[in-house]
């Protein structure tokens, strides 16, 4: 984690000769990722070449089908929504250290919580109806991330492994409880879940087609940058991340602000897997692994593992999720194109990471 | 004998001709991520490689007619896809688990992106070595039909266990993979012994791939793995880091995976799904079992999981 300079720390009050704010190191901390995504276009226009498509015209259509409308933009912000709440998942113990990818997993417990609860509650009035299902899939998905920070402090247990692990088990429940215990008799092509009452679905903003589960989104975003970087537990947690024996040793408790974050992490990626129930889908089924989780964990790695970024990176890749279709219609590509470009934009963010330090004109001139 | 009337007999007959014939691909990938784990890094996206695998094994045998070349194909993909993981991981200051998740969702990317055009042809199979001929019983007969693959897997996994244990390369691999410091000390490039047990690692696990699209299932498709690219890193933790242990742990869990279908065979089929998380559940609880906070597991290559 190198960036730390950038953003204003508790401990500069410390040390009283530290000078404001450097705008040397606050460039490379966005020059570095911004060229690192340039190099994945550039890739990515090349393997398009090859492909026999001109590269020039692809981006064209990809802004277009992203940004370029009303209609597009929509689109863009419907899918952006469950990133931002996913890419919490991995973003929020990552700064405490834990590389946890249990997002997908997390998602689906919290959307299996989110329909359990709204097919309990058929009657209620709709902002209660709402308030039980946010909240069942915050706890559901919550409880789901901190198995594995209890596995993790209580055990050992690797919990990139573990969460991984999760994730699986996760989908071969959404697939039992949705082929028998809730199984809908009358969804005969793609077995479902009974229907959420029409009532108590997430309502849309305004006229338009985007719902409310945007400004969770947000929301969670913002509340996660302000958690982390301006509070005394995003301090501590940063305190683990940077070195996990001092901060014991500073007497820290690990395992509690471990497992503390371990739970708001899978609560956001819970929220998200509600979000896709109550305003998307309407029930549960086997779309609800969308693949969301693990283009959250992308979106989290990309952004540093930073809230405001978190909402900008999520929105863009919103974008790119959304041109899938066009890029398959106008230009004969496979709908993979979209998987192999989160690839290449995965690939060069984690190289620029070694090219930290390297430039001398990011460096501050010492006094 | 229909397999109603075996019974129970069925069912473990079921379970065990899925043992070997689910298990190949997992005793390639974990063998492969035993020897790149071993020189100390992790390489969490053999799921990528194995489908880049499974996708090459199969255009070549298609184009070629032949799927021994398929099977080459496979391992040079693999080879191709550990190159990249191992550039990017001996850079400073790169997580090696993020960069496995990388390549996971660029080699499966990259595998539906190229092999789009082959999920309709059908490409020439490996012919599988039929052990069964004593029995009268097609279902033992069609159960002893066995992939070529698993025996070359078998083969490489005691190979690796006398590699790590009498030859000096093996050596190297270990202290490479137990403390670097101690490595480069002794005159050994810490570098390229990662970059080679990788590149090695990953073209076994491509050729796990060519089991699955050249034997079983024996087609293309967008789905033709079901993560067990993923799971060889857990498989590693299981077999402690041992090849010929990774041939034990991969019998058991492509047994594991074999039960639901092989008990609805006989019309059991409560909980069929939740069988399907077997695997998993197994490996958690074994996790939990045998982990402590206190010291890294027995096996373990002391530098895995460090940062340099």
């Amino acid at each position: 984690m190198t960036t730390l300079a950038t953003t204003s720390q508790p401990s500069s009050a410390t040390i009283p000769s530290e000078p404001g704010w450097q705008w040397r190191p606050a460039l490379e901390a966005v020059l570095i990722p911004v060229g690192a995504v340039m190099a994945a276009l550039v890739l990515f226009g090349l393997f398009c070449a090859a492909q026999g498509a001109n590269p020039l015209s692809v981006f064209a259509a990809i802004k277009r089908a992203a940004f370029g409308s009303w209609y597009a933009l929509q689109n863009t912000l419907v899918r952006a929504a469950p990133l931002m709440l996913t890419a919490l998942c991995t973003a929020l113990p990552a700064r405490l250290g834990l590389v946890v990818i249990g997002n997908e997993g997390a998602l689906v417990a919290g959307g299996l919580g989110a329909v359990a609860a709204g097919l309990a509650v058929p009657t209620a009035p709709p902002a209660l109806a709402i308030a039980i299902m946010t909240l069942a899939g915050m706890a559901c998905g919550g409880l789901w991330i901190s198995i594995v920070g209890l596995m993790h402090y209580k055990r050992g247990v690797n919990e990139t492994i573990s969460s991984l692990l999760m994730n699986y088990i996760a989908i071969a429940i959404l697939n039992h409880l949705v082929n028998g215990p809730m199984r809908d008799p009358s969804s005969l092509n793609k077995p479902s879940s009974y229907p959420i009452a029409e009532a108590n679905l997430l309502p849309r903003l305004g006229e338009s087609e985007v719902h409310y589960g945007l400004i969770f989104g947000v929301i969670a975003c913002l509340l996660a940058w302000i958690l982390m970087e301006h509070s005394t537990f995003g301090f501590k947690a940063r305190m683990i991340g940077g070195n996990i024996r001092a901060a014991r040793m500073a007497g820290l408790p690990v395992a509690r602000l471990g497992l503390t974050t371990c739970f708001l992490a899978g609560s956001a990626a819970g929220l998200a897997g509600m979000v896709e129930v109550a305003a998307v889908h309407g029930r549960a089924n086997e779309s609800l692994a969308a693949g969301y989780g693990y283009a959250g964990i992308l979106v989290a790695f990309v952004a540093r593992h930073r809230g405001l970024p978190i909402i900008l990176v999520a929105t863009a890749l919103g974008g790119i999720l959304a041109s899938g279709g066009i890029l398959q219609r106008q230009f004969k590509l496979p709908d993979a194109s979209i998987l192999v470009f989160q690839g290449l934009v995965f690939l060069t963010v984690l190289y620029s990471d070694s090219l930290y330090g390297k430039f001398k004109f990011f460096k501050e001139p010492s006094v | 004998m229909t397999s109603e009337s075996m019974g129970w007999w069925g069912v473990l007959l079921g379970v065990s001709a899925g043992a070997v014939r689910g298990g190949t691909p997992f005793l390639l990938v974990s063998l492969g991520e035993c020897l790149t784990e071993k020189s100390g890094k992790i390489n969490l996206g053999l799921e990528g490689t194995l489908l880049m695998g499974a996708m090459s094994a199969y255009a070549f045998s298609y184009k070629t007619g032949s799927p021994w070349i398929g099977v080459i194909a496979a391992g040079i993909a693999g080879a191709l896809m550990g190159a990249v993981h191992a550039f990017l991981v001996t850079r400073p200051k790169v997580n090696d688990i993020a960069a496995g998740i990388a390549m996971l969702i660029f080699g499966s990317g990259l595998a539906f992106f190229l092999g789009k055009p082959y999920i309709q042809p059908s490409a020439p199979q490996l012919s599988p070595i039929s052990l069964g001929g004593w029995s009268d019983t097609a279902q033992i007969q069609a159960a002893l039909k066995i992939s070529p693959i698993f025996f070359l897997g078998a083969g490489i996994a005691f190979a690796m266990n006398w590699f790590f244990r009498s030859t000096r390369a093996g050596m190297h691999v270990r202290a490479v993979g137990d403390s670097p410091a101690a490595a480069r000390a002794l005159g050994i490039s810490v570098e390229r012994t990662r970059i080679l047990s990788i590149v090695a690692g990953s073209a076994l696990a491509g050729v796990g791939g060519a089991h699955l699209s050249l034997f079983y299932p024996g087609a293309w498709t967008e789905a033709i793995s079901s993560g067990q690219g993923l799971m060889a890193v857990a498989l590693v933790i299981f077999s402690r880091w041992n090849p010929v242990h990774c041939l034990y742990a991969s019998l058991v869990f492509g047994g594991a995976q074999a039960v639901g279908p092989a008990l609805q065979a006989v019309g059991v089929s409560t909980g069929y799904y939740l069988w399907n998380a077997s695997p998993y559940i197994l490996t958690l609880l074994v996790m939990v079992a045998t982990c402590s906070p206190k010291r890294t597991l027995v096996g373990a290559p002391g530098a895995l999981g460090a940062s340099s």
